[in-house]
């Protein structure tokens, strides 16, 4: 275990240096949810029925949670990255943890998201949003924010690895952005079809957002939603529990056999 | 018995799908030696690295890696190797120093920074250490991409292609640095396309085709079994035939004609024939000679050849089958 805590460790350290490096991706990173907060929050929310400062209190959790969703592609990207520049090979013939490559790699992630929300929720106090409910509930809401995060981690780190090319992932990544608007990040879903409201309701992203909305005290739990939405924090946490469970030890698996 | 090899395989193979890359390998390296594994592309070079390196599994065989079953001790084998080649690499977006910080502290070797520093100088690579590796030269990535297999010593380093496509200058520096690992008791397989890098680097040559070891031997072994090149050029035509009677003589081979060149050309196993001697033999005979050059073959006509012949024979065997299916 402390070998792992160790190369983690080291892992980390690698991902942390390499956006100093290159700060430029970051940045943009970053900047895509504040753009799409001011974007969605003024331009579509203006045709809407819900008036613009509830839509942007709406809005805020919800870009919150799609940010951390569609984060996958960052994992996703670099390990298909490292593997088909062959810097995974060179992982694979040294004598270090299995588990200490996307561990580092899912790290990184968790920590960047973190930084990357204190902007974001800086801009979004300055739209309108606010924390409504307790601090500790809002403390909640972050924590589960971040779970979520390590969950979807989990999920690109397996995809990069499947895909092996830097271009499949960026096609799959591309594909990723679709994830949010089939869920309640940007909309209401009682406004949906059946068959689709239950589709969308079933969409980890909304159990999240539906819980940092309750959380953060800035919109009711739906009635007559499907259960993971209608009980958001056990929802979510359900959730991540069940992607970590079955992508983290396929990541380790993929990356440890590669094509052995 | 095993523990004077550094590297023991025996009959390892590999298939991808309908590729059936390796065929049934037996390779012994011993201790401290170079080992060159030579083969024209394809023949399973790659997969004979990956397979001992524990990036691939065998479908059968077994390997002993100094002293470690490569499958089923695959973590102290990787304690003990150093991998370099056409895929095992660094990390384009780090700079030099902070790969080969993290390679040193992945291997738990102690003062990670100083070795990093040790590495970049012997490498010449100080200068641009501070740079990312994507901005360096072909030769300057291959050397910190040795550098990095060498973070803590290896007992084994395997090679994989470890100058294709590197200048002149570029390809002594690695050179040099392997003789170097070899005087310290690292044992290095390599795999290369250049017969003139196993002819400068391996004490022993595996020539692979066809997922097999084909042949093994010292350089020198292997150009004996070739024999030297003796080409005499005569003044006129005329003289040829007997110029050839001369070298059938002298070399017991049947000598072949350039007819537009006048030159008669042999070759000769006889390690005791000098160029003296065959100057003397001919003008004793009466043949004007124009030029004579006796020269020890390159290990390109040893490759060729070899490969000629196990090409001639997977043909005839392939008939025979036909013929038998038939």
């Amino acid at each position: 275990m402390s070998t792992l805590a160790y190369d983690g460790g080291a892992m980390l350290g690698r991902q942390l240096r390499r956006i100093r490096n290159n700060p430029g991706l970051l940045i943009l990173t970053q900047t895509m949810p504040i753009t799409m907060l001011l974007f969605f929050g003024y331009v579509l929310g203006s045709a809407l029925a819900m008036p613009g400062a509830q839509y942007r209190s709406f809005l805020v959790p919800g870009l919150l949670v799609a940010t951390a969703a569609n984060g996958l592609m960052t994992g996703m990207f670099q390990a298909a990255q490292d593997t088909h520049r062959g810097v995974m090979d060179r992982f694979r013939t040294l004598p270090m943890s299995r588990a200490a490559v996307p561990l580092g790699q899912a790290a990184a992630d968790l920590i960047v998201t973190a930084a990357g929300t204190v902007p974001f929720l800086l801009v979004g106090l300055a739209v309108g949003w606010r924390v409504e409910g307790s601090a500790l509930e809002a403390v909640g809401a972050i924590g589960l924010l971040l779970l979520f995060r390590f969950a979807m981690a989990w999920v690109g780190i397996f995809l990069g690895l499947l895909t092996r090319n830097e271009e499949a992932a960026g096609q799959l990544g591309g594909a990723t952005f679709i994830l949010p608007l089939l869920s309640n990040a940007y909309i209401p879903t009682d406004g949906l079809p059946g068959w689709l409201r239950t589709l969308a309701e079933w969409n980890p992203i909304s159990a999240v957002t539906t819980a940092l909305r309750d959380l953060f005290g800035n919109a009711p739990v739906p009635d007559g939603a499907a259960w993971p939405v209608a009980h958001p924090v056990a929802g979510s946490l359900a959730w991540c529990a069940v992607l970590i469970a079955v992508f983290a030890p396929l990541a380790v698996r993929r990356y440890a056999h590669g094509e052995r | 018995m095993t523990s004077t090899y550094a590297v023991l395989s025996e009959g390892l193979e590999r298939r991808f799908g309908e590729v059936h890359a390796l065929r049934g390998l037996d390779l012994a390296v011993a201790e401290g030696t170079i080992c060159g594994v030579l083969g024209p592309n394809g023949a399973g070079k790659t997969t004979a690295v990956r397979l001992l390196t524990t990036l691939l599994r065998p479908d059968a065989g077994s390997a002993r890696i100094a002293g470690h079953d490569l499958v089923r001790e695959a973590a102290a084998v990787r304690r003990r190797i150093g991998v370099t080649g056409q895929y095992a690499s660094v990390d384009g977006d780090l700079t030099g120093r902070q790969n080969l910080r993290l390679f040193a502290r992945l291997h738990r070797v102690r003062g990670p920074a100083g070795r990093a520093d040790e590495l970049l100088d012997r490498f010449g690579l100080a200068e641009a250490a501070d740079r990312a590796v994507s901005t360096y030269s072909g030769g300057m990535r291959r050397r910190l991409d040795l550098a990095a297999s060498l973070v803590r010593r290896p007992d084994v380093l395997f090679l994989d292609e470890p100058t294709t496509g590197l200048d002149p200058a570029s390809r002594n520096q690695i050179w040099d640095a392997v003789r170097e690992l070899t005087a310290d008791g690292t044992t290095v397989l390599l795999t290369t396309q250049y017969l003139e890098e196993a002819d400068r680097l391996a004490d022993d040559i595996a020539l692979v085709d066809r997922g097999r070891v084909a042949h093994t031997g010292s350089p020198a072994q292997f150009k004996a079994l070739i024999g030297a090149h003796v080409e005499v050029v005569v003044t006129e035509a005329d003289v040829m035939v007997k110029a050839a009677a001369v070298l059938d003589q002298l070399t017991g081979t049947e000598p072949s004609f350039d007819h537009d060149r006048r030159a008669v050309t042999a070759v000769t196993r006889d390690s005791t024939l000098t160029l003296p001697r065959l100057v003397r033999e001919l003008d004793a005979a009466g043949v004007p000679l124009l030029d004579a050059s006796l020269k020890p073959p390159t290990l390109d006509d040893v490759f060729l050849r070899l490969t000629q012949e196990a090409q001639e024979a997977q043909e005839v065997q392939g008939a025979q089958e036909e013929e038998r299916a038939a």
